[in-house]
């Protein structure tokens, strides 16, 4: 039997509650939080979906760190489990968190690619090699679970901080070979809430479960960022 | 709310279908509305990749003939023949909107060998074709002003009236109070119901919603006993292991070392349709000849002999997940794999506009079936599917919306929804708990709705579902909160989820005979002269009643199906 202390939030008020869960291996902390919804108390609630640690869902604090609930093996942490929401986040219910505004700092980033021949009714394959494709594959693997944030200490200060999660939207795209829109993407990230903004904790690399290493890629943006309005100054 | 077009459900065919449409027109008001977030939907689950004919050596002809006799000549060979024309330019699609394809070292588009193709066709990102696909189309959704994003709402019916459909009804999550979508027209790419099975591939959410409630409004589903059973399914947890490790070169051994295939199909080996390699891992393992496990029996999916960096290379995405759930690292042991619950074929019976039968209301993706799969789906052509009708549902529904009247849901509709949710389920008291039913539908379809089939289990498996049915009605949601209140939405899930089997567990027992995935062992053999056609099942309070229609064939007449 495993102690699971679950940090619930009805709305109005914050508390702990405590389940036991018969534990085996190959359980995941996910499994176990299923267990307990569908055996103990079925009001527990937390998101969920793909459980292969692809869908981002199921960030949450477990035993004070931030990991994916599908993809943490209950018998790697102990007799007693603890279980928060994430950090940063404001918590709507258990273990939900309010995501809206970190999908609007993504979206602030202008996360796609941007082209001036850009033909949707013809368009034609351009050419990549894997190598051009390796300058940015690893930042395409975000998952938007959120706990990067979570322990970022620049969000946890200010809200409007566009977060390690963005930024690395914002660079995997400025590295694309394919891409036009650097220019634009400079100028968001070197705002009063983009890149300065880092403490360089790089905490958000240690944490990251998809190894995304957020903290490289605000890095790399702050260089080119420099770089960008250096070049704009001269110019000037 | 108002809108003209809502689309509900935010996966790969849901997300193309808001592009379509909004291309089509700036002036078109579009609401995607989702349970989840849209990168949060079941799609990102896709690994091994996306079919398309994009070199030369392949055909139209050759990706159309591979899928017919894939699908054991039960697809509609005229939506097929469309279908295959239209998968390059979504693959190109993608590529200018940024979605990572693996290269070749030229810096073309990379293409894979999958199960059942002639020709390495399926385009590939990694092993996570899926993923990128999804963050690709969600990304590029951003750009367009006139979509609407409503995650977490948490569709519970489908307004039609006058023959015409006015709109949707949704729990805002959020808040727990439910709200009305009109629109002119309403696109449902809501997903398969994978999670009728217990042992599946499916993530959490895959429910079968949209089949359900078009299916209680009288709107028909098609081939729903036609359910995918994928070769390879991770032990315990029913993860996928993509069929790109095969069709990397992968081998299947039995406990005795031997790679069983060449018994079943000589010379596909490997990489034959999932349907046969299915039953042949099935029958290994009834025959004794699996190995045995602290979970049961099992199969070797081996990929030693590819070498750790070709293993980084192709299948990082495998790499990780075999070690995470499964404690085994691909490049040193076998994988324990056995089949697994994994596609949908059947669904809302559409025709190749993605048009139902009611005016308005169009369906895409795997809840819809036109049909291009029949009786087993080719890997590689899900994904494909979904870009491609996904595409043709969104330019459909605009030009129709585009000449359409506002649609209108009634005040009537309005209260008499609320009731039957907050009041009819979820205030009333009941001794029965919807997790328990779950369970025993779960248990029931996989053992009696599994690989093989026969007449005593699926009678079995009527009554035990019309059994539940009965149960539900007495069920009791023990949280009466209103906002996130996941209990109540598990019990809807639930409950749309036992109308879906019994209307998979009687098409079975009515199909007297073995045709792609649905095999009888009372029936071993494929009937064209009497089956040769498709199942049409209609809502019912009293269950659900059936028709057949025939098959379109335009090219090739059934033959003999050999790998």
């Amino acid at each position: 039997m495993v102690r699971f202390k679950i940090r619930r939030y009805d709305g109005k008020k914050s508390y702990w509650q405590s389940f036991e869960v018969p534990a085996r291996r190959g359980m995941t902390v996910l499994e176990a939080l299923y267990y307990i919804k569908e055996n103990y108390d079925s009001s527990l609630a937390f998101r969920a979906s793909c459980r292969m640690g692809i869908c981002g869902s199921c960030a949450m604090k477990i035993n004070d760190k931030p990991r994916l609930a599908c993809e943490t093996q209950v018998l790697t942490l102990g007799n007693t489990v603890k279980v928060e929401p994430l950090d940063n986040f404001k918590v709507i219910k258990d273990l939900i968190t309010e995501f809206d505004g970190f999908f609007e700092k993504h979206k602030a980033v202008k996360p796609y690619l941007i082209r001036k021949d850009d033909n949707y009714a013809e368009p034609k394959e351009l050419l990549q090699s894997p190598e051009e494709l390796n300058e940015y594959y690893v930042f395409t693997l975000c998952i938007k679970c959120g706990a990067c944030y979570s322990v970022c200490p620049a969000a946890a200060t200010l809200d409007e901080c566009l977060g390690p999660a963005a930024m690395t939207a914002a660079y995997r795209f400025c590295a694309d070979s394919r891409d036009e829109g650097q220019k634009e993407r400079y100028e968001i990230a070197s705002s009063s809430n983009g890149v300065w903004r880092c403490h360089l904790a790089m905490e958000c690399s240690e944490v990251c479960p998809k190894n995304v290493e957020p903290a490289k890629a605000v890095q790399l943006l702050r260089r080119k960022t420099a770089f960008s309005i250096l070049k704009s100054l001269l110019r000037w | 709310m108002q809108h003209d077009i809502v689309i509900v459900g935010a996966g790969i065919a849901g997300m193309r279908a808001a592009i379509a449409a909004a291309e089509k027109s700036k002036r078109l008001s579009i609401a995607l509305i989702a349970k989840t977030y849209p990168i949060r939907c079941h799609s990102v689950c896709a690994e091994g990749g996306t079919a398309a004919v994009l070199r030369e050596g392949d055909s139209f002809d050759l990706h159309a003939w591979d899928t017919v006799k894939g699908s054991d000549f039960l697809a509609d060979q005229d939506a097929v023949e469309f279908f295959v024309r239209e998968c390059p330019v979504e693959i190109i699609r993608l590529e200018n909107w940024g979605c990572p394809w693996s290269r070749n070292e030229d810096g073309t588009i990379a293409q894979r060998p999958f199960g059942g193709h002639s020709f390495n066709r399926a385009t590939y990102a990694k092993d996570r074709t899926g993923f990128h696909e999804v963050h690709t189309l969600y990304e590029r959704m951003l750009m367009y002003d006139n979509i609407e994003i409503f995650p977490e709402y948490f569709i519970t019916n489908l307004a039609i009236e006058n023959g015409a459909v006015q709109g949707v009804s949704a729990i805002h999550l959020k808040t727990g109070y439910m709200e009305f979508f009109q629109a002119k027209a309403v696109i449902f790419a809501t997903g398969g119901a994978g999670r009728l099975y217990g042992f599946t591939t499916y993530s959490h959410q895959v429910t079968g919603d949209g089949l359900a409630i078009a299916y209680r409004n009288g709107i028909p589903l098609k081939d729903m006993e036609f359910f995918q059973f994928h070769p390879t399914g991770l032990i315990p947890s029913g993860i996928l292991m993509t069929e790109g490790c095969r069709g990397e070169g992968g081998y299947l051994l039995n406990k005795n070392g031997e790679r069983f295939m060449k018994r079943y199909a000589p010379e596909k080996m490997e990489v034959a349709p999932r349907d046969v390699v299915s039953r042949a891992m099935w029958t290994e393992i009834i025959e004794g000849r699996g190995f045995e496990g602290e979970y049961g029996p099992y199969i070797a999916l081996d990929l030693r002999h590819l070498g750790e960096e070709k293993i980084e290379e192709r299948l990082p995405l495998i790499r990780d997940a075999a070690i995470k759930f499964a404690g085994v690292d691909p490049v040193e042991e076998p994988i324990p794999v056995k089949p697994v619950a994994h596609y949908t074929m059947g669904g809302i019976d559409t025709n190749v506009r993605c048009e139902t039968a009611v005016k308005g209301f169009f369906a895409a993706g795997e809840c819809a079936c036109v049909s291009i799969h029949g009786a087993n789906r080719l890997g590689s052509n899900s994904t494909a599917e979904c870009l491609v009708f996904g595409r043709v549902a969104g330019e459909v529904a605009a030009e129709y919306a585009l000449n359409a009247k506002q649609g209108k849901i009634s005040a009537e509709f309005r209260q008499k929804e609320e009731k039957r949710i907050f009041d009819d389920l979820l205030g009333k008291s009941g001794d029965e708990s919807p997790y328990q039913i779950k369970r025993e539908l779960n248990e029931t379809m996989d053992s009696n709705m599994w690989i093989f089939r026969e007449e005593k289990g699926l009678k079995e498996a009527v009554k035990k579902i019309q059994e539940l049915k009965e149960r539900y009605r007495n069920v009791e949601i023990n949280d009466k909160s209103r906002g996130f209140n996941t209990d109540l939405t598990s019990a809807i899930e639930i409950g749309y989820m036992l109308d879906l089997a019994e209307v998979v567990a009687i098409g079975a027992l009515k199909r007297q005979e073995s045709r792609g995935a649905h095999y009888r062992l009372d029936y071993p053999k494929r009937d064209d002269e009497n089956w040769l056609k498709h199942t049409i099942a209609y809502y019912t309070p009293e269950g659900p009643k059936f028709d057949y229609k025939p098959v379109t064939i335009t090219k090739w007449e059934p033959v003999e199906r050999k790998y």
